[in-house]
């Protein structure tokens, strides 16, 4: 069943309402939300399997925390999309401000255009898409989960990198500290591949390059303090 | 917090409608700063040779009384008498608007000395700013900003963090004639930036930080800078996080700190530019549907002037 809100009627706290209020086996798996005009936190704290589809801007914090629901931006996003976002999909169609999918712990996050900076802060298991760029310090300490590029990085790329994996197809203006570029190898194609069918976002796998940490900074070593 | 708007109309027939498109940006960003919002219009030039003073009288607003009830024409008199030119006074909300055939130093030169407790809130032979404790929408009603015909216009909602919230801490601050500077971000190096341009002769009359930043520009663009090289040179001397829209006799220019600390959207139509923290302002721009619509770089500074925009539009 498909359910249909227009924020220029309703007021946002009621379509979390019923959208908080739905159970997992619900028949109202279809939701469009008209006019978001960059209203802030739309569509945040989902945990029932549901799409809902956003036609038009959303401001910060869009589809935050979410859970098991698939979220879809036909527009651009603010601040904070998918922050913290422990499983389901979001997909923005747009482009997507700072800090897009920061902190996420697990789902995929899809960015058709750009990404701004830090984008994959602090990433914690999240898989992360850009069909575009990604501005500077993005994947800043992240600790696990992918993050695929299609585009070009900013600078600062994976600065305090953890072990989230990163894979950019086009240029990276500077590496942060403690990133450094690995070897291609078959299983990372076939891991980006993988990632970029579930995006539904069309690149060659092998034209990517790889970069991880370099493990030095787990541990605080005098012989490195130029780093910090 | 804070909201910033900009607003440059590309098309003569839109003229009439910079009030009204500006006021909605403005109610726009009402949550980012409900304290008190500052509106620069470029509109109804002075004739050649003369200027534009806008005009307050803050006394009493720090004890929250009532306050800048003057009779502006009985000031515009003494004016003319003493410097023996042409001066008329009109009002708007509870600013006094001059104009004088004379030069903008003369004419504060004059007040300083007449009339030291009148602040001059902006000058130039375009530029008049109107500026307010209170919500958006209050100080857009008050001061009719609606009915405003014009070529471009930027605008502040503030959400204080620096000096008090009074009229003179609210934005836009003038830099130098015609040019003014809305900040949304905190400066945290403008105690020693204030020493440094007091030191070159720049007057800083208030305790605010973004004060310091538009006098900074002017100091630099009184060197001989062209504006972008001038907001480029703040990169190395400006220490702390902004977004600066700065309004110009025929134009606006956007600039971020190089981390990108505070927000920015820009859209662009063949009619209009905008600039604005938040898509929120922009939602309701007519042809905002099929407008470019992006994120401006940390550490890029973007700008728009009068004549090359009709030169594109043409072409």
């Amino acid at each position: 069943m498909s359910v249909t809100v227009n924020l220029a009627e309703t007021p946002l706290r009621e379509l979390h309402a019923q959208l908080h209020a739905l159970h997992e086996d619900s028949n109202e798996t279809s939701w469009e939300v008209l006019n978001p005009r960059g209203q802030h936190a739309i569509a945040v704290g989902l945990t029932a399997p549901v799409e809902v589809t956003i036609r038009g801007h959303a401001g910060y914090y869009c589809a935050g925390m979410n859970q098991n629901a698939t979220v879809v931006v036909d527009g651009h996003v603010g601040w904070g999309v998918a922050e913290n976002m422990m499983s389901g999909l979001v997909r923005v169609k747009g482009n997507a401000s700072q800090a897009a999918g920061a902190t996420g712990h697990g789902g995929l996050l899809v960015v058709e255009g750009d990404a701004a900076a830090r984008c994959g802060i602090s990433m914690k298991g999240i898989d992360i898409v850009v069909g575009g760029d990604v501005g500077h310090m993005s994947a800043f300490m992240g600790q696990a989960g992918t993050m695929i590029v299609c585009g070009n990085a900013g600078e600062a790329l994976g600065d305090s990198l953890y072990e989230a994996k990163l894979f950019v197809r086009g240029s990276v203006d500077g590496l942060g500290a403690d990133c450094v570029e690995k070897e291609m190898e078959e299983a990372h194609v076939t891991h980006v591949a993988e990632l970029l069918e579930r995006a539904q976002i069309n690149a060659d796998a092998a034209s990517f390059r790889r970069y991880g940490s370099a493990r030095k900074l787990y541990n605080f070593n005098v012989d490195h303090a130029d780093a910090y | 917090m804070c909201g910033i708007v900009g607003l440059f109309l590309k098309r003569e027939e839109l003229r009439d409608n910079l009030g009204s498109m500006l006021s909605d940006m403005l109610i726009g960003m009402t949550e980012r700063g409900p304290d008190s919002a500052g509106i620069a219009l470029y509109h109804a030039p002075a004739p050649e040779g003369a200027i534009k003073l806008t005009l307050h009288d803050p006394s009493g607003e720090h004890r929250g009384e009532r306050h800048g009830e003057r009779d502006w024409g009985a000031i515009a008199s003494e004016m003319e008498a003493a410097l023996q030119v042409h001066c008329t006074a009109t009002m708007r909300g509870n600013h006094g608007l001059i104009t004088s055939a004379t030069d903008s130093d003369t004419a504060r030169a004059w007040l300083a000395r007449a009339h030291p407790e009148i602040r001059v809130v902006g000058y130039g032979q375009v530029m008049e700013i109107y500026k307010d404790t209170g919500l958006p929408i209050e100080v857009i009603d008050k001061y009719d900003i609606r009915a405003v015909a014009g070529t471009h216009a930027v605008s502040h909602t503030r959400m204080a963090t620096e000096s008090a919230v009074t009229t003179d801490g609210s934005h836009p601050f003038t830099a130098t004639d015609d040019m003014c500077l809305v900040h949304n971000g905190s400066l945290s190096n403008y105690f020693g930036l204030r020493q440094w341009l007091r030191g070159r002769g720049m007057e800083i009359e208030t305790e605010n930080d973004s004060e310091v930043a538009a006098k900074y520009f002017a100091y630099r663009l009184s060197q001989g800078l062209p504006l972008d090289e001038a907001l480029r040179a703040g990169f190395a001397d400006l220490d702390g996080f902004y977004t600066f829209a700065m309004g110009t006799r025929d134009g606006f220019a956007v600039v971020r700190d190089g981390i990108g600390c505070k927000p920015a959207q820009l859209a662009e139509t063949d009619d209009w530019v905008a600039m604005a923290s938040e898509f929120r302002s922009l939602a309701d721009l007519p042809g905002i549907d099929d407008a470019v619509l992006w994120e401006p770089k940390p550490g890029q500074v973007y700008s728009w002037r009068l004549g090359a925009a009709e030169q594109a539009a043409v072409a």
